[in-house]
C-alpha cells in the first residue's frame, strides 16, 4: 500500500488515467476476476515516461514496453522466446514473470504493455477459441485466432489498452505468426520483436538467420541468445529467457533459463 | 383441437406439436420439386421450371442461386421467404471471410440457414420462413457435400435428396437408382438428376433448370441445349434398355 502510494507521486499520474479506462471495476485493487493485484496496479511492463507536463488522462502517455519479446519461424515451426523482467519505472517488481500466454494446446500468445490488457484478453481470445473449436468441430486457425483478438481490442481504440503481442501457433497450414496490438496493426510475418529490448534482439536473430534450414536446438539457441542480449544492454530486460518451440503436434516448453547463468556460460564459451 | 393451438407459434400443442412449422412443411410441399444430388467431383441441383407467362422474362425467375463461389442452394416454397434466407446467407459467407480469412464450409452455412430457421420458430410475432433449402458444395480441402434443411430448423446430410413437389416419389428413385456406378462420372450424375426430375416433370426438357458445381470450379448453369442434348441421350438408353428386354422375353 505505502509502496503504491510512493510510486504514485513520484511518477506520472497514473491511477486516475487507469480508473477512468477501466469501466467494470471501481477500486482500485480488485478487478472482476477477483485477481489481487499487489503493489498497486500501476504493475505493468511499462516504462514511465518522465514527461511532467501534470494535464491528467487526456494525455496519450507513450508506453515503451520494457520487455523483450519475441517469435520467429522456421523450417520446423515457430520459436518463442521472451524475458521476465517487470518493471514499475526504475524498480524491478518482479524478475520471475511469465509473459507467454498458454491460449491453448497449439496457440501461444506473448505479453508486452500492460499485463492486465495482455493476460486479460488472451484469456479471452481463449475461451472464443474453444467456442469455434466446439462448434466447428476443427481447431481454429491462426489467422483467425489473430483476427478475433484484434477485432476484439480495436473496439476499445484509443480507450487507453496497452496490448503489443504476438500469435503463434501451427495450424493445416502450417506455422502460424502474427503481431497484433491494441492500435488496431495485425500483420502476419516470420519474424518479430516487441519491446524495448527488440532493436537488439532484432540484430542477433537477423544475423542467426541467415542459414536457411536450421534444425531446432539450433533455433531455440538463437532464440535464447536474441533474448539475452537484449537484457544485456537493456535495463528494462532481465531474469530468466522462457524459450517455446510451436510444432505440428503443439508447442513445448523447452527451457528456462536466468540470464546471469547464460551470461557465464557464454563468456566461457567465447574464451 | 388444433385450431386453438396454431395462432401464435410460439406455444406447443397438447400433443407437442409445433403447428405452425408443420403448416409451413405443407407450404413447402406445395412449391415446385428440386433435387440435389453428389456425386466423387460434381454436385447436381436439378429443379423443376415453372411455365411462365408468354410476357414475363425468364431470366428473373431463377430458382438456384450462388451463396459464394463454392457453395449454392436450390429451394421449395415460398419464393420471398427464399429472398430473405438467401440474403443473409451471402452476407454471412462474407463475414466468415473477413473474421475467420477462410471460405465457409458447406457444414457451416448451412449451420447459419438452420439457425437461424430456428430462430423464427422460436419467437412471438413472426412466423417460421416457409421454404426447404438443398445447399451443396465443395469444401476447402476438396469434400463434394448435399444438405438439406427444413422450415423447423433442422439440417442433415444426404448422398442426395428431393424437396417440393412429388419429393417422395424422387426420393425414392433416388433410393433405387443411387449407386456408385451411377455417378461415377460427372456426366452420369447430371443425367441421374435429369432422370430423377423427369420422374415428376411434364413435357420434358424443357422445363428443367440445372445447375453443377465442379471441385476448384464455381457455379455453372447449363444451358436448355444441353439440357436437350442429355435428355435425348437419356431417352435413347431407355428405348435400348426396352429394346434388350424385348429381345429376351421372345428369345
Amino acid at each position: 500500500m505505502a509502496l503504491a502510494n510512493v510510486l504514485q507521486s513520484e511518477s506520472v499520474d497514473f491511477s486516475n488515467y487507469g480508473r477512468k479506462c477501466r469501466g467494470f471495476s471501481s477500486s482500485l485493487y480488485e478487478t472482476e476476476l477477483g485477481l489481487e493485484s499487489v503493489g498497486g496496479d500501476n504493475l505493468s511492463f511499462a516504462v514511465r515516461t518522465a514527461c511532467s507536463d501534470g494535464d491528467g488522462p487526456e494525455r496519450k502517455i507513450q508506453f515503451l514496453h520494457g520487455t523483450t519479446t519475441l517469435a520467429f519461424k522456421f523450417q520446423h515451426g515457430v520459436i518463442v522466446a521472451v524475458d521476465s523482467r517487470a518493471t514499475a519505472g526504475a524498480y524491478i517488481a518482479s524478475q520471475t514473470v511469465k509473459k507467454v500466454i498458454e491460449i491453448n494446446p497449439y496457440l501461444l500468445g506473448t505479453m508486452a504493455g500492460g499485463a492486465a490488457d495482455c493476460s486479460f484478453w488472451e484469456r479471452l481470445l481463449a475461451r472464443q477459441c474453444r467456442v469455434y473449436e466446439l462448434r466447428n468441430k476443427e481447431r481454429i486457425s491462426v489467422a483467425a485466432a489473430s483476427k478475433l483478438l484484434a477485432n476484439m481490442v480495436y473496439q476499445y481504440k484509443g480507450m487507453g489498452l496497452s496490448m503489443g503481442t504476438m500469435v503463434c501457433g501451427w495450424d493445416k497450414t502450417g506455422p502460424g505468426l502474427y503481431y497484433v496490438d491494441s492500435e488496431g496493426n495485425r500483420v502476419c510475418g516470420d519474424l518479430f520483436a516487441v519491446g524495448s529490448g527488440s532493436m537488439y534482439a532484432y540484430g542477433i536473430v537477423d544475423s542467426g538467420l541467415k542459414q536457411k534450414d536450421l534444425t531446432v536446438e539450433e533455433a531455440c539457441d538463437l532464440g535464447c541468445r536474441a533474448i539475452y542480449q537484449a537484457t544485456y544492454r537493456d535495463a528494462y530486460s532481465g531474469g530468466q529467457v522462457n524459450l517455446y518451440h510451436v510444432h505440428s503436434e503443439g508447442w513445448n516448453r523447452v527451457s528456462q533459463s536466468d540470464v546471469l547463468m547464460l551470461h557465464q556460460q557464454y563468456q566461457a564459451e567465447k574464451a | 383441437m388444433a385450431a386453438r393451438y396454431d395462432r401464435a407459434i410460439t406455444v406447443f400443442s397438447p400433443d407437442g406439436h409445433l403447428f405452425q412449422v408443420e403448416y409451413a412443411q405443407e407450404a413447402v410441399k406445395k412449391g415446385s420439386t428440386a433435387v440435389g444430388i453428389r456425386g466423387k467431383d460434381i454436385v447436381v441441383l436439378g429443379v423443376e421450371k415453372k411455365s411462365v407467362a408468354k410476357l414475363q422474362e425468364e431470366r428473373t425467375v431463377r430458382k438456384i442461386c450462388a451463396l459464394d463461389d463454392h457453395v449454392c442452394m436450390a429451394f421449395a416454397g415460398l419464393t420471398a421467404d427464399a429472398r430473405i434466407v438467401i440474403n443473409r446467407a451471402r452476407v454471412e459467407c462474407q463475414s466468415h471471410r473477413l473474421t475467420v480469412e477462410d471460405p465457409v464450409t458447406v457444414e457451416y452455412i448451412t449451420r447459419h440457414i438452420a439457425t437461424l430457421k430456428q430462430r423464427y420458430t422460436q419467437s412471438n410475432g413472426r412466423r417460421p420462413f416457409g421454404i426447404s433449402a438443398l445447399i451443396v458444395g465443395f469444401d476447402c480441402d476438396g469434400t463434394p457435400r448435399l444438405y438439406q434443411t427444413d422450415p423447423s430448423g433442422t439440417y442433415h446430410a444426404w448422398k442426395a435428396n428431393a424437396i417440393g413437389r412429388s419429393a417422395k416419389t424422387v426420393r425414392e428413385f433416388l433410393e433405387k437408382n443411387y449407386t456408385e456406378e451411377s455417378i461415377a462420372t460427372d456426366n452420369e450424375s447430371i443425367k441421374l438428376a435429369i432422370k430423377a426430375l423427369l420422374e415428376v416433370v411434364q413435357s420434358g426438357g424443357k422445363n428443367i433448370e440445372l445447375a453443377v458445381i465442379r471441385r476448384n470450379q464455381s457455379l455453372k448453369l447449363l444451358e436448355s441445349k444441353e439440357i436437350e442434348t442429355l435428355v435425348t441421350e437419356i431417352e435413347k438408353e431407355k428405348e435400348e434398355e426396352a429394346e434388350k428386354k424385348k429381345q429376351k422375353k421372345s428369345t
